[in-house]
């Protein structure tokens, strides 16, 4: 919580306190925690003198912002016709196999969570995938898979990591 | 620049004030174009679509409620193309709105089901969508009840909570179809920061947000004959009532409310406006005590302004929004309080009833007094002091089933004991009145003079101006008020949350003066109350205002001390202001709450 203050705080100082000063608080806030709390949007409210009930309109309305946990890394699969045509639905099949979610869940691991999106300007080259802000296109069930595994070897060695500097 | 613009709307010419928008240049000649979304007291949304309007040669239609004329402009309001539109648009809104009119609270006082019965608006155009949303009810707040499948989502209420009272507890929540009106993570009303003030159910035009009602438990504890029923009207339950039953605004109907209390079977029928009295002289008296505490005795802990407490609404946002704030707070409790506690001991026994078996009932402009009532600490009798609070609108409601022309009934007068008044306590139910009313007791205390202003009209502190001020000088006091002498008793008077909430920024950062503040949650006062009959608007409340001011004018008594109900009260009962009985019963305290 005293974290959540500070986080909020030093945003606030940095992007101001009037009512446009929301949104980009708001994006600082998921880029650190991965999500918006009430806790968290409690803290904004005060720091920006709105209420929370406005707090929670502005961060419902964005669909890149969120107010459940989510996993480390978000994948959002392009649903719009040209991408469907391209064969999204199969690259689905395969996220859905790979991951063991379905669409609006998040894997075991807490490593990815499973969406969906409107057009992500990427027709001419689908099917295409957002992983939180990196674009992947031309995809097909094969190259999913890869680039599946180097998230997943990039977790690991970061936990190996981590582990060893703690020993 | 032109000084007005001119223009033609269904072929008949207007000449208006440049910046008038289509919908007030119609208005202006008694053209009705159908809103829902705008509404006089609010900013323009122009969301509902609802007064689209047609302009000569141009291809779009334009919505007139946010549409400023322009010198030469063409409107057709009733073309082909805008009865299609219309019609078309109240069926998009019905599509997702729950239709089971005949069930609704609101039924017959919907401007939903008007502007459909109005528009012969046809099932089946479009598809239902209400059995597809997950809709829910709250209804755990004891004030409002919010029902998403009734809302159209034209925010009125949204717009309400910001600009008339700067809670927002409700905002605008999701988009596209999921769009909806939400607290703060959709908890219940009754979790949040919502003061109760019933100012987004009187701006509601359809059923989604609408009062909690009693009326069943009071008919049925009416019905108990083992039961002693005892009903309280407040000031401005009077000047309003006979709107919600084919009057016009400002009319006064003490005399028939009265009989139709009595008709409908309550068994003692009293007055607030006597416990509106009793306020003052507590308040009063309370205030001469923290005057004394502070500029005499230099006592820090007491804290100057002193501000009212009669209205519940103001309370809790108090509570919520500046907790650090309520020992500014007067302890006095509010009318309805001090009557409820009163009914149960004094009344009970002056009239030899075992309070047991008594029902105190209240009839208030308020939503926000059966959040009141429903506190825990409002149990001084020993009992639930006011076990029922109805609305204007409710006690209409049961005049009308119970089958009264009200119109016809003869004027009847309140029962003894707790039913006097004097025009004090009558202006309590206009923004102002409260303080006018309190200076003309406090004054006239400290001096042994009357106050001085002309016919002890105190005209500054009246008038629908959000905040004022007004400033008495005391000259050669009373010997025991002495240290009172040449200080200028600073006042103010807010109503609105929105203004109380300025007025207090600047009691916080101590750059205010004042002694007194009067504060009242909604827009007029009580008079303009969230449980009054709709629609409201400033010339209904001006209108109001106006019949309660009359009503005070024409009042034998005028100062609260000279109530002789009041009088006899203080000589049987409560021996002295602020006195043992009265720490017992007329005064209480308060909790700070979560701001979010």
């Amino acid at each position: 919580m005293n974290g959540l203050r500070e986080l909020v705080s030093a945003l606030a100082q940095k992007h101001g306190t009037r009512r446009e000063s929301l949104l980009p608080i708001l994006q600082g806030i998921q880029a650190h925690e991965h999500y918006l709390s009430d806790d968290a949007m409690v803290e904004v409210a005060r720091a920006l003198d709105l209420s929370t009930a406005q707090v929670y309109g502005t961060a419902t309305f964005y669909s890149f912002l969120v107010t459940r946990p989510q996993g480390r890394h978000v994948i959002r699969l392009c649903r719009t016709i040209t991408c469907v045509m391209h064969g999204k639905n199969q690259l689905l099949k395969e996220l859905e196999t790979l991951l063991k979610v379905r669409v609006g869940e998040t894997t075991a691991d807490g490593l990815f969570t499973l969406l969906e999106t409107n057009c992500l300007g990427q027709c001419h080259q689908g099917p295409a995938i957002l992983i939180d802000d990196e674009p992947y296109t031309r995809l097909t069930p094969e190259r999913i898979r890869v680039i599946v595994a180097e998230y997943q070897q990039k977790a690991a060695l970061e936990s190996e990591n981590s582990g060893l500097i703690n020993s | 620049m032109p000084h007005t613009v001119n223009c033609q709307i269904d072929h008949l010419s207007v000449n208006i004030q440049p910046g008038a928008t289509i919908l007030e240049a119609a208005r202006s000649i008694h053209i009705q174009i159908p809103t829902l979304c705008y509404h006089s007291d609010l900013c323009v949304a122009g969301n509902c679509r609802l007064c689209m309007v047609e302009q000569v040669g141009a291809d779009r239609l334009l919505p007139a409620c946010a549409t400023p004329v322009t010198e030469g402009m063409e409107i057709l309001t009733n073309s082909q193309k805008v009865r299609h539109a219309r019609k078309v648009m109240l069926e998009l809104l019905m599509s997702e709105h729950r239709s089971d009119c005949t069930h609704c609270y609101k039924n017959g006082r919907c401007e939903l089901q008007n502007l459909a019965s109005e528009y012969l608006v046809q099932d089946g155009r479009f598809i239902d969508l209400v059995p597809f949303k997950n809709y829910t009810i709250d209804d755990l707040s004891p004030s409002i009840i919010k029902d998403d499948a009734k809302c159209i989502r034209c925010q009125r209420c949204v717009r309400t909570c910001a600009e008339i009272q700067a809670v927002s507890a409700l905002a605008v929540a999701h988009k596209g179809a999921e769009m909806k009106i939400s607290t703060f993570f959709d908890l219940p009303m009754a979790e949040v920061v919502c003061t109760n003030c019933g100012q987004c159910v009187t701006h509601c035009p359809t059923g989604a947000l609408v009062e909690k009602n009693y009326i069943d438990a009071v008919w049925q504890a009416m019905d108990d004959d083992a039961r002693h029923v005892v009903v309280q009207t407040a000031p401005a339950v009077r000047i309003a009532l006979g709107e919600a039953l084919g009057l016009e605004p400002g009319q006064i109907v003490t005399g028939k409310m009265v009989a139709a209390l009595r008709r409908l079977g309550f068994d003692s029928v009293l007055d607030t406006d006597f416990s509106a009295d009793l306020t003052i002289i507590e308040e009063g008296h309370e205030l001469l005590q923290r005057l004394r505490e502070v500029i005499r005795d230099k006592n820090p802990q007491v804290k100057l302004p002193m501000t009212t407490s009669c209205s519940p609404g103001w309370i809790k946002f108090l509570e919520h929004l500046y907790p650090d704030l309520l020992p500014h707070l007067s302890t006095a409790k509010s009318p309805q309080q001090m009557f409820g506690a009163l009914a149960k001991t004094y009344y009970a026994r002056r009239i030899g009833m075992d309070a047991k078996n008594m029902v105190s009932v209240s009839v208030m402009p308020c939503t926000a007094k059966k959040f009141e009532a429903a506190r825990p600490e409002m149990c001084a009798s020993g009992f639930r002091d006011v076990d029922y609070v109805l609305t204007t609108r409710e006690l209409a409601m049961m005049i009308r089933q119970a089958g009264i022309d009200f119109l016809s009934l003869p004027d009847d007068e309140f029962d003894s004991i707790m039913g006097q008044s004097s025009g004090a306590g009558v202006i309590f139910g206009a923004t102002g009145g409260v303080m006018e009313a309190a200076l003309r007791t406090v004054y006239e205390v400290v001096t042994g003079r009357e106050v001085p202003f002309d016919g002890l009209n105190i005209v500054p502190v009246r008038g629908l101006e959000q905040v004022k001020e007004a400033a008495l000088t005391i000259s050669s006091p009373l010997p025991e008020w002495g240290f009172l002498d040449g200080v200028t008793l600073k006042t103010c008077v807010v109503h609105g949350l929105a203004g109380a909430r300025e007025v207090m920024k600047k009691v916080a950062d101590g750059s205010c003066d004042y002694h007194f503040i009067e504060i009242m949650a909604c827009p007029g006062g009580c008079l303009g109350g969230g449980g009054q009959p709709m629609p409201v608007s400033d010339h209904v409340r001006e209108m109001r205002a106006r019949a309660i001011y009359r009503d005070d004018a024409g009042k034998a008594i005028r100062k609260s001390h000279e109530n002789p109900d009041v009088v006899k009260l203080y000589e049987d009962f409560l021996k002295e202001p602020l006195g043992h009985l009265s720490h017992q019963l007329l005064h209480t305290h308060y909790v700070a709450r979560k701001r979010y």
